[in-house]
């Protein structure tokens, strides 16, 4: 049991380190501004090409192939650095080397990896949230092709997006979880409509839904066999799950970061409480990078996908949440409109957390029913 | 980085979970059984556990806090009433001041609120000092402050034998009349910094304990969920009651992690950053602990709140350790210290 740096994780650290100190593009705190979505795909871009991007991936999808806990190493060196956290697209990447042919996944994963391509995931409907399965956009075959005709809602990046991983019915008479296809749909055709949401923090470049109106994709951007687009999704869903996927220990860390910067500046301003509630964030961002390193330890055999997924779920919201009491607490309401709200905004997102990627009493269900076996009503 | 237990930790956990499996407690009545007691007693000196910090032959200890928390988690899982944190932290005590090993039981003696080492006045231990799992401990150690010796040197105190505190596994006991400290003439002295890298390992085995308790009263309470039956069905089946176990379960598993972590850290990084370790180990730990236990009792519903229901076992446990070398409140202090954002910083 080791926490530590090998000779290799060593030496890889210094060399990012170095290359950081160099290249951090000083993003604003994530989901807090539109500036933020604006540069986020420069930022993919370029931590990509340096090498410092996919690095737990297999070189076929255009990953390092790395150990997995390489991931937390830069999770830790974008902290220490004050940059922004790596790119969340690693459910995605999960979901196309599991469940995707080898056509899909040369077709497809290489650009998702290095950020050229923009990607989004067509699953909640606004008849379709927890109860996914019930979802009632369709796709019906039409020669080479498929026509997709439904709405799509929550859909993050819906807006920058040049794909969507779409799930739609496809076989309408088959039980409810049975009758779903995957299909990767190119974005840029005129029977896609895109609107943005905006969300409570403000920002309107992150949220959006979706249109589907005759939409067309070729029969060979489905994921998987027809009608098994729900083993996809549970295997999506379950990596969305993971701050260990998604780069969330960065994220807290850096916020946590600049909070402790802002107290230490001005330490006569801020009383017992406000500083409980940063100690609460520290300890918790503390935890999380602590459990995902535990995580993608027990991955350096193999990745599974199981439903621990639910366990860190809900520690990376309860974390996500109390960085935003602290951010809340710290930074204040912002009264006037003249007045920095940054960490309002931050506050403000960090309810979504225990929402999006499936909500927090849908994560008790799964964990009640499928760690703790309880028995069902 | 790897940090999965290595098969000999992995072996070490498993016959720690055997011995306590077999001889801890299983109901509150067990706690008069005392062939059992003695029996768990018996296996446990003969491990060898409570000398893992004790000085090998080849310098340092036996083994790392790692090993110690492994076991620690499985002690406090099954409700083990045998002394083994006091022990451990006595016996680390003797190595970093190089003292030969105890050749009886002893323990260590804390504050009357057991936040930190217990203060030497005059050569004589407050009245109130407390003696840590001190269940057949006739000595407790404390590290006093001797001027002119180049930090503490180590001592002891007798002890007034067993008293009855809020954890009904693992008595305190308090300073004998006298109260006097005989200081050891041989051994090196203890600086800050093996001082603070001790309290780090009494934080980190303490979190490891609070982890098994937590383990221990969640299955107490999910065994429960699935047998009780209410409106004619296991109470398990409501989502109201697999919400509170849930929850419970996520938070066993995120102070499983941290406190990994601060194990870990006692041995293998700076004092400081281990320190700061372990404080935020024990912060998380302890908060989660108090919840978990008091789900348990909640899940368990009237007979929850009996003496006979062991889920009040597992809270008074966890009561303790969360209060060995600080709980919730002094940890997050240490904290925001850690981070540069406390005390000296003008904070208030």
């Amino acid at each position: 049991m080791d926490f530590g740096d090998s000779p290799d994780e060593g030496a890889f650290r210094l060399r990012l380190r170095e290359w950081l100190a160099a290249n951090n593009p000083g993003l604003p705190p994530s989901s807090t501004a539109d500036e933020y979505w604006a540069g986020q795909a420069a930022w993919h871009q370029t931590l990509y090409v340096a090498g410092f991007f996919g690095l737990s991936w297999p070189v076929e999808a255009g990953g390092h192939g790395l150990p997995s806990v390489y991931e937390v190493i830069l999770d830790e060196e974008l902290i220490a650095a004050g940059a922004p956290p790596r790119p969340s697209v690693g459910y995605l990447v999960q979901g196309l080397l599991e469940h995707g042919n080898a056509d899909v996944r040369q077709r497809f994963l290489p650009g998702l990896v290095s950020g050229r391509d923009r990607w989004c995931q067509g699953f909640s409907e606004p008849d379709a949230g927890s109860d996914l399965a019930s979802l009632r956009t369709r796709a019906v075959r039409e020669g080479s092709e498929y026509v997709i005709t439904g709405h799509k809602v929550w859909t993050s990046y819906s807006d920058q997006a040049d794909w969507c991983l779409v799930l739609a019915r496809t076989h309408p008479d088959a039980p409810k979880h049975r009758g779903i296809s995957a299909f990767v749909v190119p974005m840029r055709q005129a029977a896609i409509e895109q609107r943005p949401l905006t969300m409570i923090n403000g920002i309107t470049r992150e949220f959006g839904e979706v249109i589907f109106d005759g939409a067309r994709v070729d029969a060979a951007n489905m994921i998987g066999e027809p009608g098994e687009g729900w083993r996809l999704a549970m295997t999506i869903v379950s990596h969305e799950r993971e701050p260990g996927e998604l780069g969330y220990v960065g994220r807290y860390g850096k916020l946590v970061k600049e909070l402790a910067q802002i107290v230490r500046g001005r330490p006569a301003d801020f009383g017992a409480e406000q500083r409980r509630d940063l100690a609460w964030a520290m300890v918790e961002a503390e935890m999380l990078r602590c459990h995902v390193s535990r995580r993608l330890s027990d991955r350096l055999d193999g990745i599974t996908h199981g439903p621990e997924g639910s366990v860190d779920k809900l520690l990376m919201t309860w974390t996500e949440q109390s960085v935003g009491h602290a951010a809340l607490a710290i930074g204040g309401i912002a009264p006037a409109a003249v007045q920095d709200d940054t960490w309002l905004r931050v506050y403000l997102y960090s309810r979504a957390q225990s929402v999006m990627g499936g909500t927090s009493q849908i994560q008790r269900n799964l964990i009640a029913a499928r760690i703790l076996e309880m028995p069902t009503a | 980085m790897d940090v999965r237990l290595s098969p000999e930790q992995i072996a070490l956990r498993d016959s720690a979970a055997q011995v306590a499996g077999r001889l801890g407690l299983h109901a509150v009545a067990d706690l008069d059984e005392t062939e059992r007691a003695a029996k768990l007693d018996a296996a446990v000196s003969a491990s060898g556990w409570r000398e893992l910090r004790a000085e090998s032959d080849a310098g340092g200890p036996w083994a790392s806090a790692v090993e110690v928390a492994v076991v620690a988690e499985e002690l406090g899982r099954g409700l083990a009433d045998t002394a083994f944190l006091g022990p451990t932290l006595a016996a680390d005590l003797r190595r970093l001041a190089g003292l030969p090993p105890a050749t009886a039981p002893e323990t260590v003696l804390l504050t009357s609120g057991l936040g930190e080492v217990a203060e030497v006045v005059d050569g004589l231990v407050p009245a109130d000092a407390v003696a840590v799992d001190a269940r057949g401990a006739a000595t407790a150690l404390v590290p006093v402050l001797v001027s002119g010796a180049g930090g503490r040197r180590l001592g002891e105190v007798a002890l007034g034998g067993d008293a009855a505190g809020v954890d009904l596994t693992r008595p305190a006991s308090q300073p004998g009349s006298s109260r006097t400290v005989t200081i050891f003439e041989t051994g090196t002295p203890l600086d800050d910094e093996a001082v603070t890298r001790w309290r780090s390992l009494g934080l980190a085995v303490a979190c490891a304990d609070l982890v098994g308790v937590m383990r221990g009263a969640l299955n107490l309470a999910a065994d429960y969920a699935r047998e009780r039956k209410q409106y004619g069905v296991p109470i398990g089946s409501f989502q109201a009651v697999q919400h509170l176990l849930a929850d419970a379960l996520v938070l066993m598993e995120g102070s499983r992690s941290i406190a990994l972590h601060a194990a870990w850290a006692v041995d293998a990084v700076s004092s400081r950053e281990a320190a700061a370790a372990a404080a935020a180990a024990k912060a998380y730990c302890a908060r989660a602990a108090r919840s978990v236990c008091e789900t348990a009792i909640q899940v368990h519903g009237g007979i929850g709140n009996t003496w006979e229901c062991l889920a009040h076992v597992f809270l008074r446990r966890a009561l303790l350790s969360s209060d060995v070398f600080g709980g919730v409140g002094v940890n997050l202090e240490r904290v925001l210290v850690a981070h540069g954002v406390g005390g000296t910083d003008g904070l208030r």
